[in-house]
């Protein structure tokens, strides 16, 4: 089968920019809809359910109301960076989808179509590069503002945000090692070829990814940025009506695209169990592996296994959507110490080392002649297994870090403070001054 | 207050049983939500609501005007303005009760010597415009409803 090309290929890739943009603002859209949904269900409520059957339609009554709504510009706010900064969060937020692929190739008439909107060779390099960029809208917005609950807000979240980019990207440079490369189709199609998902061999990786998303999305337990009881509501607290909803859907969006990040990285993306639906572009020819003498075996590609991949994926990226707002609705939110004690003094080494000791397993089944496949996949995820186990080791029961109630044991050290010293500042002010 | 001991504390399996105990509220089909316009909730027998005016058979309100309820009304929310027909017997002629200054105390009742006046078991009195929340004679008799469950007209005064 060939590639798609000429004007087709134009038309396909209309197409699917159209598709796939729609497909996630719907998803977020649904995605609001289920947070309310689900939280009500997990606090016993029924949730929103008026509007349409079972309160379908809410997401579209929320957006018709948030454009009726008025607009409302503070006085003191600096005009240019106020307007700019909701767009400059809610762009990163959508864009990063284009490198994701979301399906196994579709065959057409004109030829097969990858179900990715842009196969850059940047892969992850470009999700990272769009997800730090975000980060600057936030202050962005907190500092047009002019409010200093917005302003602490933007500052935490850019503390947080870069703060655990490290920790992200470094739990990512494991993945690398073992994919070898940084797109994302060849991700998946690695891990078709070791014959089990990365989220095995690299399961501490997975972890601190995992943590790393959250507290990337600014979701709980770690919503510095917003945390309600301190800050308002954090950095878009001067904002309202669609400019606010451009916060919400891109921290939706930040949400989905994480999701489906987590789901192609670690959980293989549209790949399904079986070697049925292998495809990778391999020297211009569509694939599904080689033979035992190292010829390629050419993939048959169908649209039952393009839509059967998809739903793969879908349910891949809904599971870790669920699991978002799953872990919101359970647990509470750190305290700022917490989370900054946790990015660096915990993530941080752990990714680090863990780095370390991915590439010493690697070289070692390398020097070994371990062929990369189902064997190599088996050592890693025992290798990796015991990390893991002692990474929960050491970060239970207040070890690393720890609630309010660990403090007691901590010793204080009180600092006797000079006697001369507290009495000066008593001294009333002199007489006639 | 208890404070978990941090050695003997984990606090991966407090977020993991934490996890497991939404997870299980997620998936509980009973919920306690109450869907108001379709489902309606339990009233208190106690519970007092839009005064009813009772009338005579032939449509004439009971009420005698005598000046008991606009006296005792804590809200001052009751006018009353008597007079009297040919036979000598007293009526009203103006009674309005303005429901928005009403605290719904039920002395109203309580103190009506022929059991005239009465609080209900309703409650769903939304209005457009805040002048229509001064019931006048003709609406309060037009009232359907029941009159509060412990009001018992054979013992007026709960003896």
């Amino acid at each position: 089968m060939e590639p798609i090309s000429g004007i087709p290929a134009i038309v396909a890739m209309a197409l699917k920019n159209l598709g796939i943009f729609t497909l996630v603002i719907l998803v977020v859209a649904y995605a609001t809809y289920a947070e309310r949904r689900v939280s009500a269900f997990i606090q016993d409520r029924r949730g929103p359910n008026r509007v349409g059957p079972f309160g379908l339609l809410q997401p579209i009554a929320d957006g018709i109301k948030n454009i009726l709504k008025e607009e409302t510009l503070p006085g003191t706010a600096s005009r240019f960076f106020f307007i700019l900064a909701p767009i400059l969060v809610l762009v990163p937020s959508l864009v990063t989808f284009a490198v994701i692929p979301i399906a196994a190739p579709l065959p057409t008439r004109w030829g097969v179509v990858d179900m990715i909107i842009a196969d850059v060779p940047i892969g992850i390099l470009y999700v990272l590069a769009f997800s730090s960029l975000a980060v600057y809208g936030v202050v962005l917005g907190g500092w047009a503002s002019n409010n200093k609950y917005a302003f602490l807000g933007g500052l935490r979240a850019s503390a947080q945000m870069v703060s655990y980019e490290v920790a992200l990207g470094l739990s990512l440079i494991a993945v690398l090692m073992l994919a070898g490369n940084v797109t994302l189709t060849e991700m998946v199609w690695q891990q078709q070829q070791l014959g089990m998902w990365f989220a095995f061999p690299l399961s501490l990786a997975f972890i601190l990814f995992v943590i790393s998303a959250f507290a990337e999305t600014n979701r709980l337990p770690f919503d510095m940025p917003e945390a309600e009881s301190e800050l308002v509501t954090g950095y878009h607290t001067e904002y309202s009506a669609m400019k606010f909803s451009a916060f919400m859907i891109s921290e939706f969006g930040h949400m989905v695209t994480a999701s489906a990040l987590m789901a192609t990285i670690f959980l293989g993306g549209w790949d399904l169990p079986g070697t049925w639906d292998n495809a990778f572009w391999y020297n211009g020819q569509l694939i599904s592996g080689f033979a035992e003498n190292g010829t390629p075996i050419a993939a048959q590609p169908a649209v039952w296994k393009t839509l059967l991949t998809f739903g793969g994926f879908a349910a891949k990226t809904g599971f870790f959507l669920l699991v978002y707002i799953w872990i919101r609705w359970t647990l509470p939110r750190f305290r700022y110490d917490q989370v900054m004690a946790l990015g660096w003094k915990v993530m941080l080494p752990t990714s680090l080392g863990y780095v370390m000791l991915v590439a010493m397993t690697i070289l070692v089944l390398d020097e070994l002649g371990v062929q990369y496949g189902f064997l190599f996949g088996l050592v890693l995820t025992a290798v990796s297994g015991a990390a893991t186990l002692s990474f929960m080791f050491f970060l239970d029961r207040g070890r690393t870090i720890a609630g309010a109630g660990a403090q007691r044991t901590q010793k204080v050290e009180v600092k006797t403070t000079p006697t001369a010293v507290v009495s000066g500042r008593a001294e009333p002010a002199p007489a006639g001054d | 207050m208890h404070r978990p001991e941090p050695e003997s504390t984990s606090y991966l399996r407090a977020a993991l049983s934490g996890m497991a105990l939404t997870f299980k509220h997620m998936v509980n089909p009973t919920k306690v939500t109450q869907q108001y316009p379709e489902e309606m909730t339990d009233l208190s027998p106690r519970w007092r609501g839009t005064h009813v005016m009772e009338q005579h058979a032939d449509g004439r309100p009971k009420c005698v005007a005598c000046g008991l309820c606009p006296t005792v009304c804590p809200a001052n929310c009751i006018r009353l303005v008597g007079g009297e027909d040919d036979q000598g017997n007293r009526y009203p002629i103006v009674y309005e009760i303005d429901e928005f200054r009403c605290i719904f105390c039920g002395m109203c009742q309580e103190v009506c010597p022929v059991e005239a006046i009465h609080v209900g078991r309703h409650f769903e009195n939304a209005e457009y415009t805040r002048d229509r929340f001064v019931y006048d004679l003709d609406r309060l008799m037009e009232q359907d409803h029941p009159s509060t469950l412990l009001w018992d007209p054979s013992d007026p005064s709960s003896e």
